[in-house]
Formats: structure tokens, sequence, C-alpha cells
């Protein structure tokens, strides 16, 4: 690699005067006009400054003051997260013995659909409000083919979008010659499994209320995701000349009964439109709100889930789980961020030690007047 | 202009016209040749191929990311380039179109320069500047001399005397000069401006035809300017590109400093691991491929397009996306930084006060900004002694006639017989020009000017030996037509024709003339250097003035010879036909000349010595006290005797008085073999340095012995040369075993080419150290070409050295500051420069490498276009700029005091650094990518763009405060850069996020950093992955610095402790 980047040809006399004729004047003529630098301290190089120096003495307190911060904060992180309380159940139905195994081949088009009811029961009762999650493993929403198929000025309600999708969308941007509103491989393979949660109490079920708005981003849904405008708010009008995804059973404009839920600005479809970094991920699927304060939202007992089994994961070797999880500060239970804290926190404390230690046995030396000439 | 009649065979030229073109581009051409030249540049060219492979295959990244940034890059150039070129455009156009005189019909005509056309004949008035190189014809001045300056062309102000062609010189009005036909036969253009061949052939309207040899004193080159005279006629010879100047103006090689070596050397290991990644990547994206659910499942198909095209195809268009995904590991913007951090920092060079000289007003140049770093790494340097180590500015002391000692100021001891005939010897032997009126600027004025006689020369010596007669009663007075006039004791004139000049050289060393006295003897005189006189001197009083000049040469003063020959005119005539035909010769004439001078100047009767103070320069022994302290050899090379050379080194110090001298001299290679006497050296040399490791072992000191060498130029020829048989093979090496061993080398007696050898010799020696030179004067020329570093000293001797050089420093005792100071901070600024710069893309890209593990290897990028290609070009470039100009890990009087060499042999870029600051960036990716992982596992549960945008949060607060840590000199600026870059990012990523960019097709980024900050964990984790990245690398300062303290270190610390106690 050559690293004559800019202009070396030139190099020869810049700072001197440029090229014959030019340079031969100024070379003969530097006794005459004095050249004499300012005596600034910026080009004397003399600028007051800062100099610390990074030395087991100024470094020791700094390493006991990070240990002495962190490991509270270790703790404080480790104890919320232990608060926490999560359920998981994995419905995939792998397992022969799962009530959803007869569902592990269904394709999108099965009608009616498979349904199938798992029963769990929760140790202890869910105090706040609840999370209710799906997750989905091995399923790769950040590949890069993926990631860019989606058209964002059409879901920003872009009329020209709408009718004529960016070419990224493609193999998912047109169906029978008719635009594919919303076009796109994510869209398309939108998660549509139904999941509704019963508390059993002596053989009756009370259905838990899901709520199923405030789970996207604020911005997402004012902002960034908006409906095709028209005259009119009859959606159905607005989406005219367009094709539902292959893969949805319904076009999108009749994906929820209420009007600010419906069509782009629906928040299940907004979630799922976010793209998970890892091909194992969770996204929100409902809200479950305490109701009163003198119980928990979610009682210690027994419940069963029932699912609409529509998604096929199987064929890719996924997994489809369903999370129940109270809400913190800090989201989801994960002892990772305490644990680390108190990780980093001792090893700075036990840093500090050692530096102690050394800056005691070799300290002396450095500040002594052994200095070799 | 036409042929002579006689000519057999004519084959008519095309003479270029006298338009001067140094400018490289026209308007039209600008755009291709600029981008031609910009892109024959291998870096350029790999960033073209790479932003090709953008617009060609679907990668990962847009073309803007790599374009924007070449663009800026060439657009930037471009720019300065075209600027640089419109100048050299506006300088030729002042140029070619000044308006000039020319003779047409017999009539003055006033037309433009470029309009000019070999064989015009041109007038010059006094002050004018030649047009082009000419034949000098007839002068207003009767003797047909005129006076010329060559300060532009070679920085010599002194005024030169040229001549008039005899045969023209008697034309003064333009219809005689029109009348004139003639033929000049010259060489074709060559650039060296002072050896030039003519014949020219005059011919008189056919009536007779005669020859006559031109030289360089007949020829008046452009760019000269003529003085003293009121106008002069010449011919044109050599017009627009084939003036000697034009000529002369050509690039010199270019060196390349060490830094920039291992610069490459790390980017073709980056080129290695760039290729390797992309590989494994394609190897591995094919083998979890292999299963066709991951290729290819329900929810993400391919198009049709995509699923027809060749495999083989589609795995090459795989690794070209991953080069380009992780091109950026080697990024465009470090080429930038490092041209900028050289061009900028070496105005830091220019600006300093303390380099100033306030006597001739003159500061340090720099020439190539190219080798700043290199002046820190300097481990051996030559220098030169006249006018470098010492003041050239020359005091006659004494001479020596005959054995008796005069000494100015000092009654006489009586007449004797040589007496007078020596003081006319150095009344006549010298070309030293004599200037009557007053009005002369910046030439050495004599210090004895009762009588207002400005004696000048281009060689001090005559001058101070000229002055130095004239003080014992002699006076030079004038050259008139070829008529020396001096002025003796009794205020008598006395008058000599000038018959020859047999110039000096440096290769003869010495100088003749031949006079015709009144009475019609001839006599030549001949001064020079003892060694070329002493053999060819046949009778005198040789022993007494041999000791005198040794003893003379041990006190450090400049010896120099007379004798003289009487010629009987038959001898003479003899003489001057050879010389005439050596003149004449078209061919080899310089070795022609050589041999004639070679025969005429032999069988001399000594007369006497000179003997001319130089004294030291100011501060000369403390700066080479300085460097040896720093662990820097310090040679000096020098045209000069052994005794003197000797003695200046004793009064500067590079000798000390406990320094053991070892000599290597011709002297002692007559008395014993080479062979003999090199083995003993190394001997002596060895057994010392044996019993020293031996000393230190057993923990004894024993005070440090250390040698001196002496070496002279045919010594040095007799060890270069290649032996004949091959058994006994290699002086050389035994040579520099030897020279390794002693803490200063004197090589004496040295011819300018010998000086190249000698440094080039160090430099190809097997450690391949870093060499510098310094000297003055043109015969410095060669080895300030040869060595690593050029230093020209801006001094007397002309503008020839500092011109060659790299840097130009007024005074000698500069290079103390140049070296210790600036070089030391320049070396370190940019080490850390490259190494940061490396070090901050691989955390860059590296966590993009390990995110291709986690999403199916489809080339997925983990951060959003605009941060791929702003964290180069703005997140995390002005703050090593800023450093790479600023930082000063000690401070410069501490350099100063305890000049170290902490950083020879380019420590700071050697392998193990490399791998410490490439492991610390993969350690920090690691950390990043994987720290990011764990958080994402659950606790944040938003997209892979949040994720992305996570690490790059952490990355550009690691790699800033990791240079912060590196910072040892916060000034305001620093503050400023670094808060300032942070805080830039922040601004940036909120604005960028919080606005849907109508312009863009996609607003994967929006609200995404909001978000991303409005989150706990986000914050808490952040806060962690940066303390953890940055922890290894605190503690390994602490700790080096604890346990392994370097010595440069200790003293900044105990300074610090000293003058600064603290609490």
């Amino acid at each position: 690699m050559a690293v004559n980047y800019s202009a070396k040809e030139e190099a020869d006399g810049h700072p001197a005067g440029a090229g014959p004729g030019g340079g031969a004047a100024t070379g003969g003529g530097g006794a005459v006009k004095t050249r004499k630098p300012d005596n600034t301290a910026f080009k004397q190089q003399r600028l007051p400054a800062w100099q610390p120096i990074l030395t087991a003495g100024t470094v020791l307190p700094a390493f006991f003051i990070i240990g002495l911060i962190f490991i509270p904060i270790g703790i404080g992180i480790f104890v919320t997260s232990n608060n926490i309380r999560e359920y998981e159940i994995d419905y995939t139905g792998i397992e022969p013995s799962s009530p959803c195994n007869k569902c592990l081949n269904v394709s999108w088009d099965s009608t009616p659909p498979c349904t199938c009811t798992i029963n769990f029961t929760l140790e202890h009762s869910f105090e706040s409000n609840v999370f209710m999650y799906y997750g989905l493993s091995n399923f790769y929403q950040n590949h890069r083919r993926y990631v860019k198929s989606r058209d964002d000025s059409q879901l920003n309600g872009d009329n020209s979008s709408l009718l004529n999708p960016s070419k990224e969308c493609e193999p998912y941007r047109t169906n029978e010659d008719k635009p594919i509103a919303p076009c796109g491989a994510i869209a398309n393979s939108m998660f549509n499994d139904t999941l509704e949660l019963y508390h059993v109490e002596n053989d009756t079920r009370t259905a838990i209320t899901l709520i199923k708005k405030g789970i996207a981003w604020w911005t997402d849904k004012n902002v960034k995701f908006r409906n095709p405008t028209g005259d009119g708010n009859n959606l159905t009008a607005l989406f005219q000349g367009t094709t539902k995804p292959v893969n949805w059973p319904k076009p999108v404009y009749m994906l929820d009964s209420e009007p600010d839920n419906n069509g782009f600005i629906n928040e299940d479809f907004i979630v799922w439109m976010r793209t998970a970094a890892l091909p194992t991920f969770r996204k929100l699927y409902r809200l479950i709100e305490r109701k009163s304060n003198l119980q928990p939202t979610l009682q210690a007992g027994k419940y069963s889930l029932d699912i609409t089994y529509n998604y096929p994961v199987h064929s890719f070797d996924g997994r489809k789980r369903m999370i129940l999880s109270t809400i913190s500060w800090m989201g989801g239970k994960n002892p990772f961020l305490g644990i680390a804290y108190i990780t980093v926190g001792s090893i700075c404390f036990f840093l500090g030690v050692v530096l102690l230690i050394i800056h005691h046995k070799y300290g002396n030396r450095n500040t002594s007047a052994d200095i070799p000439n | 202009r036409e042929p002579p009649p006689g000519t057999e065979a004519y084959i008519p030229q095309r003479f270029p016209d006298n338009r001067i073109v140094s400018s490289k581009y026209t308007f039209w051409n600008f755009i291709p040749k600029n981008l031609f030249e910009q892109f024959r540049r291998i870096a350029n060219f790999y960033f073209l191929i790479i932003f090709l492979v953008q617009l060609i295959i679907d990668t990962p990244t847009s073309p803007v990311t790599s374009g924007l940034p070449l663009l800026f890059v060439i657009t930037v150039t471009a720019i300065k380039q075209g600027y640089e070129d419109w100048l050299r455009h506006k300088a030729d156009n002042a140029m070619n179109q000044c308006p000039v005189h020319f003779i047409q019909h017999g009539k003055l005509v006033r037309k433009q320069s470029r309009k000019l056309r070999v064989g015009d004949i041109v007038m010059v008035k006094e002050d004018e500047t030649f047009p082009c190189d000419l034949i000098f014809l007839s002068s207003s001045r009767g003797d047909g001399t005129c006076f010329v300056t060559t300060a532009s062309l070679d920085g010599e102000s002194s005024h030169k005397t040229h001549y008039a062609v005899q045969d023209t010189k008697a034309f003064h009005s333009e219809q005689e000069i029109d009348a004139l036909h003639a033929t000049i036969e010259c060489e074709q253009p060559q650039p060296d401006l002072y050896n030039l061949l003519f014949l020219s052939k005059y011919l008189y309207f056919g009536m007779f035809i005669f020859c006559r040899p031109l030289g360089s004193e007949n020829l008046l080159l452009r760019g000269a300017t003529l003085k003293n005279t009121e106008k002069i006629f010449g011919v044109a010879i050599y017009t627009g590109m084939e003036t000697k100047m034009a000529l002369n103006y050509q690039s010199k090689s270019q060196k390349r400093s060490a830094v920039e070596k291992s610069m490459n050397v790390f980017l073709i290991v980056y080129l290695c691991i760039l290729i390797s990644k992309a590989l494994i990547n394609t190897v591995l994206k094919y083998v979890w491929q292999s299963e066709p659910f991951r290729d290819e499942p329900w929810y993400n198909q391919k198009t049709e397009p995509e699923r027809k095209r060749n495999q083989f195809l589609q795995a090459f268009t795989d690794f070209l996306a991953f080069m380009v995904l992780f091109n950026y590991i080697i990024p465009v913007s470090m080429y930038v930084t490092v041209e900028m951090q050289k061009f900028l920092g070496s105005y830091f060079l220019t600006w300093d006060e303390e380099m100033f000289d306030e006597d001739t007003g003159e500061g340090p140049l720099v020439n190539t900004s190219d080798l700043n770093e290199e002046l820190g790494q300097i481990e051996y340097v030559f220098t030169d002694k006249t006018g470098t180590l010492t003041e050239n500015n020359m005091e006659f002391v004494e001479c020596c006639i005959e054995g008796h000692v005069y000494i100015p100021h000092v009654i006489c001891l009586g007449p004797f017989k040589g007496e007078e005939l020596f003081f006319r010897a150095l009344c006549l032997c010298h070309t030293v020009q004599v200037k009557d009126d007053d009005n002369v600027d910046g030439l050495k004025k004599s210090q004895l000017s009762r009588r207002s006689r400005i004696y000048i020369s281009s060689s001090p010596d005559e001058v101070a030996l000229v002055e130095g007669i004239q003080r014992l009663g002699y006076t030079y007075l004038c050259l008139k037509d070829n008529y020396m006039e001096i002025l003796n004791r009794e205020n008598n004139r006395e008058k000599f024709e000038l018959l020859e000049v047999l110039s000096f050289d440096s290769v003869r060393r010495r100088m003749s003339v031949i006079v015709k006295s009144s009475t019609g003897d001839i006599f030549l005189f001949c001064k020079g250097a003892d060694s070329s006189i002493f053999p060819r001197v046949k009778e005198g009083k040789i022993d007494q003035i041999r000791s005198r000049v040794e003893r003379n040469a041990v006190e450090g003063l400049r010896t120099l010879c007379v004798a003289y020959k009487k010629l009987t005119a038959e001898e003479y005539s003899n003489a001057q036909k050879m010389l005439q035909n050596a003149k004449l010769a078209l061919q080899d004439r310089e070795k022609k000349l050589a041999e004639v001078y070679e025969k005429i100047e032999r069988d001399f009767i000594l007369l006497g010595a000179t003997a001319v103070e130089d004294r030291l320069q100011e501060k000369a022994a403390d700066t080479i006290e300085a460097l040896q302290k720093a662990g820097i050899k310090v040679w000096v090379l020098t045209g000069d005797k052994m005794e003197t050379a000797a003695a200046t080194c004793y009064a500067c110090k590079l000798f000390r008085r406990n320094t053991q001298i070892l000599e290597l001299t011709t002297k002692k290679i007559e008395e014993q073999s080479l062979h003999d006497v090199l083995f003993d050296l190394s001997k002596t040399v060895l057994r010392h340095s044996g019993s020293l490791t031996r000393d230190s072992l057993s923990g004894l000191s024993t005070d440090m012995q250390d040698y001196g060498l002496i070496i002279d130029g045919a010594a040095l020829s007799l060890i270069m040369k290649p032996r004949q048989d091959g058994s006994s093979g290699n002086y050389r090496e035994l040579f520099l075993e030897i020279c390794r061993n002693c803490s200063a080398v004197l090589c004496c007696r040295m011819a300018p080419l010998q000086k190249a050898q000698i440094v080039k010799l160090i430099k190809l020696s097997k450690e391949h150290p870093i060499t510098l030179a310094i000297g003055d004067g043109a015969n410095d020329v060669s080895m300030i070409l040869e060595a690593h570093v050029g230093i020209g000293i801006i001094g007397k001797e002309g503008r020839q050295a500092a011109r060659n050089s790299d840097y130009a420093i007024p005074k000698f005792k500069h290079l103390k500051k140049m070296l210790l100071v600036h070089g030391h901070f320049y070396y370190v600024r940019i080490s850390e420069l490259v190494q940061y710069f490396f070090y901050k893309n691989v955390c860059f890209i590296f966590p993009q490498f390990l995110y291709q593990f986690f999403c199916g290897f489809s080339q997925q990028p983990l951060y959003d276009t605009a941060y791929l290609t702003l964290y180069n070009i703005s997140f995390t470039s002005l703050p090593i700029l800023l450093y790479s100009l600023m930082e000063q890990h000690v401070s410069a009087d501490t350099l100063k005091r305890e000049p170290s060499l902490d950083v020879a042999k380019n420590a700071l870029l050697r392998w193990r650094a490399f791998i410490y600051w490439t492991f610390l960036g993969v350690f920090d990716a690691v950390v990043f990518f994987f720290g990011a992982y764990f958080l994402f596992d659950n606790t944040i549960m938003f997209g892979n763009w949040t994720f992305g945008t996570l690490v790059f949060t952490v990355l550009v607060f690691t790699v800033t405060l990791k240079l912060a840590l590196d910072t040892h000199y916060w000034t305001w600026i620093n503050h400023f850069m670094i808060w300032g870059s942070l805080l830039f990012y922040i601004v940036f990523s909120l604005l960028w996020g919080g606005i849907i960019w109508p312009f863009l097709n996609y607003q994967r980024m929006y609200y995404v950093f909001m978000q991303m900050l409005s989150s706990g964990p986000a914050w808490l984790g952040i806060i962690l992955l940066i303390t953890v990245s940055l922890l290894p690398d605190v503690l390994k300062k602490v700790l080096c610095r604890q346990l392994w303290p370097t010595q440069l270190f200790l003293m900044s610390w105990s300074y610090i402790h000293r003058y600064c106690p603290q609490p």
C-alpha cells in the first residue's frame, strides 16, 4: 500500500514557495523581509495545559471509587432483576405430549385454524402490571435480505408508494399485478398467532383482559406509521388498488376493528415491523393492567393459554414461547447487568488493593532522587 | 539559425519557444489528468475499487458510505493541487509576459518574453533578470565583463563576473550586433548549472571563419540578475523549458520515513485481516446455508433472479460484499489525517522562536513535511565541519614564509628573499573581486575598510587571505582588462597580466594562476591544501613549513600552502595549448582539464603557508554534548585535514579529554597493512566492550571509556574498495563494528561523494539506523540527499545545501531543539496517530464481524449508514488530529535537559506495540458486542438498529476517552475537541433520529437514539461497557509506569515533584 497520499509531488517546497519562478524569487529574498515568528503561546507550543500522569497514586482513588459505586449499583440491579416475576411457556409443540403437537405442521392457509390450549400454574402471584410477550427462536429477523425488505414511505402513508412500492420489497412487492400493502418480507411474515389467557378457578375460566394498545413506541404509532390519506376515513377505500400480503388471511385494513388501531397503525403490526437484533427475540404482545390495589394482577394459581396456532416455525427449527413478566424500570428479568456491575466493581476494588501494595512497595523508588544519569 | 556554409549535414532542430511552463495542468486537462494522477496511488485506487464494487453489486452498505469520503479526499486534493497549479500559471504568465528588449533589423524592439526564440539577440539592462540562457556578446563596460548575482538560482549572493566573447565584445550598438553572423554549437540541454560546454564558430560575412570555445564564463543563466553593468547584449541559446533553470527544477527523489514504512506494513497486515475475515465469513455462510430452511426460510424468500444466479458468482459476490462491509478497517481518513498532521505540524517548527536566528533574520525552513517524525528517530548525525560546526567567518591569523612566522600588526622581522614573492602570490592567486561602490547589500564587508574596498568571493578563505595580506602591506586593487593591479608596501602599483586561471575544485584542492609580470616573467602561483601541495614541491623549506602547518592545524586553524614556479615562454605556450585543447573538448572536458592541470601543476617551489581561523559556532559544543547524551552518534565529515578537524572536534567536545583516539589514517596504513590496523583496532574496542559487560554483570562500575575514531578519505576508500581476493572479504563489516563501538567518529579529507558513501554505508548496515546529514555547502549536498534526513544550514556558502535539504535551519545549535524536542514530539504524535487509527477501526469493524455470526452471515451491517460514514470523518477524527498536533507527553524543557532516546528504533511502532493496540481493539470490540448482546437478551427489547446504536455509542465514547487517557497535555483546545466531538455525536444522533428525513427511503433510525436513552438499562450498560473496555489500558499504563518506568517518565515525574509539589 502506498502511503503517499496527497500531493507529495508538490511537497518539494510548499512552505518555501511553489514551483519554479515563484520559488526562485522567494528563495533569494528571504534575507530582506524579516520572518520572525510570533511569540504566541500557541505557536510556541506553550499553551497553559493540565498535565495529568496516570500513576498508581492517581489511579488508586479512582479504582476504589468505581468499586464503591459499582458494587451497590450492581446489587441494586440484581435485586431488582430477581424481584421480577417471569413465567415462560414454550408452546411450539415439538414434544409429542404437548397439546400443541397437533398444530406443529400447520400452514398459513389452514382452515379452520388449529387451536390448542396449554394449562400452567403460577407459583407466585404477579403483583404489578404484567407484560405478555411472544418469543421466537431461530428466526432471523436480522437477515439482511429480510431487514431491508420494507418500504418506509409506504408505511408512512405515502400514496404513490402505496401503489408503487419500493424495489426492496421484492419478491413480496406485487401479487397478481397488484401492489402489496404493506409490502416486503417483514410484513408478509407478521406473527399471527392469537393468544388468550384465562384464569382457572374451580373449573371456571375467567378471561383476563389483555390490552393491545400501548405496546408500540408512541413515535412509531403517531409519526412513523400512517395510513394513506385521502377523502374519508374509510380504510377499505384508501387501500383500493392494493392487495394483501400473500401470507395474510385478511387485508391490512381488517387487522382490527378499532379504526385507530387498524391499517398501518395497528400496534401488533408496528411491533413486528421493528426487526429484532438477534435470532432469538421476544416481542411485546399484550399488557395486563392491575385492576385494583387489593389483589395482584395475576394471582398464583392455575391458568390456561388458548392458542390459535397459525404461525409455522417447525420448518426452520424455530420455537415459539409465551412470556409473562412483571414490569420494572429494567424491562425483563436479566441478571447479567447486576452481576456484571458487581464483578466489575469487585475487580476494580481488588485492583485498587493490588495497586496500593505495588505503590507502597515500589512507590518510593520513583519519588526518590534515584535517577540514573 | 542557419547552417554555416561548408557543413555537410545539418539537421534542423526545433527549438522551443521561451515559454516557461511549470504548471502541470491546463484548464482542459485538469480534471482527467488530476483524477488519473490521484488514482495512480494505490490507496486511492483501493477505495475506488471498493466504491465501484458497491455500485455494481448489491452490497450491505450504500455506495455513499465510501463514495462520500473518497469524493471529499479527492476534491480536497484536487482543489489543493489546482490552487497550486493556478499559482504556477500566474507565475508563469508573469514570467512569460514580462517585456524583453530584442534586436530586430538593427532596431530595439520590446516584446513579451515568451516570443523569444533561440538565436535572437537580447539586450538586458542593469537589475533586470535574464529572460533565457544567453551567450554574453558584449557589455557596456569597456572590459567586456558584467556582474551577475545568481541568488535566485543557487542562493549565492556574491557577484560573479562573466566575460563577453572576445570577438564580439567590441560591438556596442544595435546595428553592429545585428550585423553579426555566427553559428554556435552547443550541447543538448543539461541541468548542470556549472559545467557547460560550447563551441562556437563565428563567421563574418564569409570573410574569415574561426572557432572560439565558450565556457560558463560566457553564459548568462536565466534567473540570474545583471548587476553593476548598464546593459549587455546576448544571444539566446537555450530558451523556455530548455534553460538551465527550468531543467533544474525537477523534483528530487522522495524519502520515506520509518513511520511511513511501518504504516505500510501494518496496512498490509490489515489488508490480510480484511481478506481473511471476508473469506471466513463467506465460507461459514455457505456452510451455514447448506440446510435449505436456513438459506431460504418461508418468511424470507429470494427473488427469482437471485435464485437462478450461478453459485460461484454468488459466492464471489458475497466475498466482495463482506469486503465492502469490513473495508472501513483501512480508513480513507487516516491518509488525510496523517497528511494534515504532517503539513500542519511542520508549522510548529517554522514558528519556533528559539529556532529563529536574529542575525540573519532566518528561521527554519521545511522543504518537506514527510519526514517530521524521522527527526525524533535519528541515531547517527553526520555533520560537516566548516560552516556547520564552525562559523565560516574566516580571519587571517598568521603566515609562515620559509619558516618565518608573520602575524598581522606585529613588526616584521625584515625582508627575506621569499617574502615579496609570497605576498605577491597571495595577492594574485585568488578569484576575489573588488567592489568599488558602497551600495552593495548583503555582502561581507571588509573589517578593515579604511580604503572602503570590499572583497567578494565565493570562498571566505580567500577574502580572509586577501584582507590579511592587505594588513601586511600588499593590497590587491582590481582586475582590469586581464591585468591584476596590486599596491605594494612602497605604495607603488604593480601590474600583472593574468594569463590563465586554473580554478579551484574540491578534488584537486588547489588553484593556480599564471601571470606575467611587467618585467615579462611568467609565474605560476598555486595555493592549496598541504596534502595537495607538498607532493608537488621540489624545493623550499619543506620541513619547517610542514611542522608549522601541522602545529597550526592542531590548533584548529585552516592552513593553506603557497607555492610557485617560474615558467619559460615555451613552457607557458605548451601549457596554454594544452589548456586550450582541453577547453575545446566537447566530451569529457572536465576529465581532460584535470589531466592538464595535473601536468601543469608540478615541480613547485614552496613559499610558505597561511593560517586562517574559523571560529566555532555558538553552542556547537553544547549541542553535540546533548546529542551524544541522547545516544545519538555524531560523526564529523570534513574535507579539512586531520589535525585541524581533530582540533575542532576537541573544541566542540565531540572528543573529550579521556576519549581514546583510534586512528585509521593513510599514515598508519603505510606502516602496517590495512588488515592489521583494522584487526588491532577492533581488538582494542571489543576487548573493552567485553570487559564492560563483565563489569556490569559483576556490578562493578568502571568509568566509561569511550573511543573516538579518526579516519581519512584515503583509508576509507581502501576499506570501501571491494577486495580482489575473496578470502578476507569484508573490511566493511569490521570497520562498521569498530565504528559501532566508538562514541564519535571523525572523517577527514573527504570528497563530497565520499561523504555520501559513508552515510550510505551506515544507512545500509545491518541495524538500519536512521541517519541525518547536516551541512551548509554545495559539497554537502550529496550526503544531504543520501541520508534519511538532510538538513541544510542557511549559511554563507550559498543556499545549495538548504535548497536540496529536507529541512533548513539557520544555525547548528538549532539542531538540538529540532531533534530532541520537535523530532521527539513529532514521532510520539504520529505513532500514536497511526496506532490509534488502526485501533479505533478495529473497535469499529470487529463488532460488525461478530454480528455476522448472529445474522446468518447475511452481511447485515450493525450500524446505520450515517454512522458508518461519519465515524471516521467527524465523530472521531478531530480529537486525534488535535492530539497529533499538540501532544507533549513530557515538557519540552525536560526533553531538552534530559535528552533520551526512549522512542529510538521506531519503538512505538514495533510489532509488540502494534499487536498490543490491535488486541486492545479486539478486546474492546468483544466487550462492546457481547456486552450489548447480553443486555439485549432480555432487558432491552428494541430492534437491531437500537442494538447497533448502543454498540456505536459505547464505541464512540470508549475510543474518544481512550484518547483522553493518552493525552498528557490538556489545553483548552483539547478539552474543546474531545468533549466537543462527544457532544457533537449526541447532538447529531438526536437530530438524525429526531426527524423523518424526506430524502431517505428508509426511516430506520427514527427515534432509535432517544428510545435508547429513555431506557435505564441502556444507560447502565453504556457506562459499564465503557468502564470495562478502558480498564485494561489504564491498568497496563499504571503497571508499566510503576514497575518498569522509562527514564523519560522518571525525569518528568521528578520534575513535577520538584517544581510542582503535590499535596
